[in-house]
């Protein structure tokens, strides 16, 4: 090993790190607004990057049909409920929301399908689809059931990962995919060959960083978000409403997973199953920040795409055990430092 | 109260008669699950065959184990058990296949395996495999490296069984090829990067590189080396050889080469080979059925499969009744002594200890050229 091949290998752990930081970001969001360990988070990738594909081969994306039968339950539900507690008047508001929106999206993607629409209406059109099933799949999944325990919450989750990951072989077949790049720029900077697609890659995690912090920071609904995040009975007592604040980072971690999706797709080759393999380093990247700090998540998630990078090259045979033992010592480590203080564990 | 027993009496033997008159033939194929992309092509032939099978009638059972190990035992349990089947045809994965073997010698049923298996199942006397062994496959690869005089060879194959095999295949060839394996590397099938272990490749110089991988995710490394300006050589395996791999590999795949059975090149073949005609015969079939361009060499091994269990049923049948013991064991003594079956892969010759009996008429060369896999003369 000599310099050259650290840069290199470097290089390809900072890509893939970050898009693990990214992953890990979706699923500290969920877990501290919701305290669902939301192990889905990964499918979304594989969703957005095959729904990319199929809209790049000019075929209908089979997401749609999801949409559709994922909405079609959620209205039924909200609309019992909202039968049930006699509020008649909010129903329009809610079919406009859980019906209208996913049949409107559906309707107009099976439209445009075939028409060769610019790449970047491609990636908008993409991330709407995707990130429409974060909330479709929270009222559906986990509101009926949101104050059950954190370990009733992952059984669910595991149970929604199967499901999804069982429909996306139906939806868009076995066969992996690989989007054009969004750019075909390359740059020599000494033995490295920077494409402009890494850079892409970088620039976008590093903007949905930024954005998510001036989101949590400076704007109401953010706000609203981190104080559920630190005492949900607190914030409810303060007027924030835990079930829109659900559904609201369940969409921004759907947006996180597409983003990703469409950030991987043209660096390798996407198949239905991936985002399970790809979520877990994400979540070893969340467990690092200890599922709570966004930074620390994101540092972890470096760490765990240089680990994976250095350790493909000194042992492949062996990549997937280092990446997923480093989960031991920051668990002896957290569990030696941190005192139980969750609020609401039973 | 007489009058009515002789009836009931005369519908069920009619109906036993007609239930002993078929051939029952047990699909186990891995159709969901990581190894869904092979083992649809192996599932779907079987809805594309003949309604007889060796002269009798048939019916197929066709089961998807989820490419898991565990759910192919439980099948072929099923299936012989309750189903009562006189053939078990399948699985599609490795691991799969190899557990089915000792089921198929408890209960005393012949098995065609539409994969490899271990080495301890492959002299299992009721387990017949139709997949040319590796060591086969990769022979046609040593040849070629022998005649363009690569000395150095480095590896990358999947941290599964499928990459043990492409390796050992490889080999038991280096030595009389004169091939030096200089690096033995690994990844995963649903790896999103090989970029570390393509720099360890290429930092040993290699003159070619050989990737044991299969379907879609067998194009990653080639891909990776292609990005890097690798200018050597790249052989892949018969594990690779459908439209898909073409089309997610795209331009960087180009000049690969790869074994495979002389099915996926039938039109390029003289018309003296003697498997052009069922190749032939099997391409209109299954693209009559799936759409111009879908047939692949796993389908095509299920559709050996089919005809190798054809010309041993009808042997079996003049022994025996379908759906008892004494005819699976004439079935399985067929298939032992299958002679010149001329199939779409092979022209297959059992044999007491060669339960594959496929030899190098098995295998031929083919490159990637324009998005099209060519006949290496």
């Amino acid at each position: 090993m000599d310099l050259t091949i650290a840069a290199l290998l470097t290089q390809d752990g900072v890509i893939t790190g970050a898009v693990y930081a990214l992953l890990a970001m979706g699923i500290v969001l969920v877990f501290s607004v919701t305290r669902v360990i939301f192990v889905p988070q990964g499918d979304y990738v594989a969703y957005a990057a095959l729904t990319m594909a199929a809209l790049q081969a000019g075929k209908t994306p089979g997401v749609i049909w999801l949409l559709l039968i994922l909405s079609g339950m959620a209205s039924l539900m909200e609309l019992s409920s909202l039968i049930r507690t006699k509020s008649t008047s909010k129903i329009p508001k809610a079919m406009g929301l859980y019906l209208g929106i996913p049949v409107l999206l559906a309707g107009a993607t099976y439209a445009l399908a075939s028409t060769a629409l610019p790449l970047f209406f491609q990636a908008v059109l993409t991330l709407t689809l995707v990130s429409c099933m974060g909330p479709l799949l929270y009222r559906v999944a986990y509101r009926p059931v949101a104050s059950a325990s954190v370990l009733v919450l992952l059984i669910i989750s595991v149970a929604v990962h199967l499901a999804i990951t069982g429909l996306g072989l139906i939806l868009f077949g076995a066969e992996g995919s690989r989007t054009t790049p969004y750019s075909d720029a390359r740059f020599s900077l000494g033995p490295l060959q920077i494409t402009g697609q890494s850079i892409c890659v970088l620039l976008a995690t590093g903007l949905a960083i930024v954005a998510l912090y001036f989101f949590f920071t400076h704007s109401i609904r953010g706000k609203a978000l981190q104080a559920t995040a630190v005492n949900r009975v607190g914030s409810q007592l303060m007027g924030i409403r835990s079930n829109e604040a659900g559904s609201l980072a369940f969409l921004l971690s759907a947006m996180i997973g597409a983003l990703s999706g469409l950030l991987i797709a043209p660096i390798t080759t996407i198949f239905y199953d991936t985002g399970f393999l790809i979520g877990l380093k994400g979540f070893v990247a969340a467990i690092v920040g200890g599922l709570f700090s966004y930074p620390l998540a994101a540092a972890g998630a470096l760490l765990v795409g240089l680990m994976e990078s250095f350790s493909s090259f000194w042992a492949s045979a062996f990549k997937e055990v280092f990446v997923f033992t480093l989960i031991l010592p920051v668990l002896l480590w957290r569990s030696l430092r941190t005192h139980h203080s969750e609020e609401d564990e039973e | 109260m007489k009058r009515k027993s002789l009836i009931a009496l005369a519908l069920a033997s009619l109906v036993a008669m007609s239930v002993q008159a078929q051939v029952k033939v047990g699909i186990i194929t891995g159709a969901t699950g990581p190894g869904a992309s092979l083992g649809i092509p192996y599932k779907n032939t079987f809805t594309v065959l003949p309604k007889t099978l060796g002269g009798e009638a048939v019916q197929y059972i066709i089961m998807d184990d989820g490419t898991d190990p565990t759910n192919a035992v439980k099948h072929a349990r099923k299936l012989i058990s309750e189903d009562k089947v006189d053939l078990i045809i399948g699985s599609s994965s490795v691991p799969a296949a190899t557990s089915i073997t000792d089921i198929a010698s408890e209960l005393k049923t012949p098995q065609i395996a539409l994969s490899p298996v271990g080495p301890a199942a492959s002299k299992n006397p009721w387990v017949f495999t139709i997949p040319q062994p590796a060591a086969i496959m990769m022979g046609a690869v040593a040849d070629h490296m022998k005649v363009n005089n690569v000395k150095n060879v480095a590896y990358i194959g999947f941290s599964d069984a499928w990459g043990d095999l492409v390796l050992n295949g490889l080999k038991s060839h280096s030595d009389a090829a004169g091939i030096k394996i200089v690096a033995e590397e690994r990844y995963g099938r649903n790896d999103t990067s090989v970029a570390g272990q393509i720099l360890k490749i290429l930092s040993t110089n290699p003159d070619a590189v050989v990737v044991g991988g299969s379907g879609t995710p067998g194009a990653l490394p080639h891909v990776t080396l292609a990005e890097r300006g690798y200018k050597g050589k790249v052989y892949h395996n018969h594990g690779v050889i459908n439209k898909d791999f073409l089309r997610v590999g795209g331009k960087n795949i180009e000049g690969g080469f790869a074994p495979t059975g002389p099915v996926m090149v039938a039109e390029q073949l003289p018309d003296s080979n003697p498997t052009k005609k069922a190749s032939l015969e099997f391409t209109k079939a299954y693209e009559g059925a799936f759409g111009a361009g879908t047939r692949n060499a796993f389908a095509a091994y299920s559709y050996d499969a089919y005809l190798l269990a054809n010309s041993a049923v009808a042997e079996a049948a003049k022994k025996a009744k379908a759906g008892t013991p004494e005819f699976r064991q004439a079935l399985r003594d067929a298939l032992e002594r299958t002679k010149n079956v001329n199939g779409t892969h092979a022209v297959y010759n059992m044999t007491t200890t060669d339960h594959a009996g496929v030899d190098s008429r098995a295998r031929v060369l083919v490159v990637i050229e324009n998005g099209d896999w060519k006949l290496v003369k």
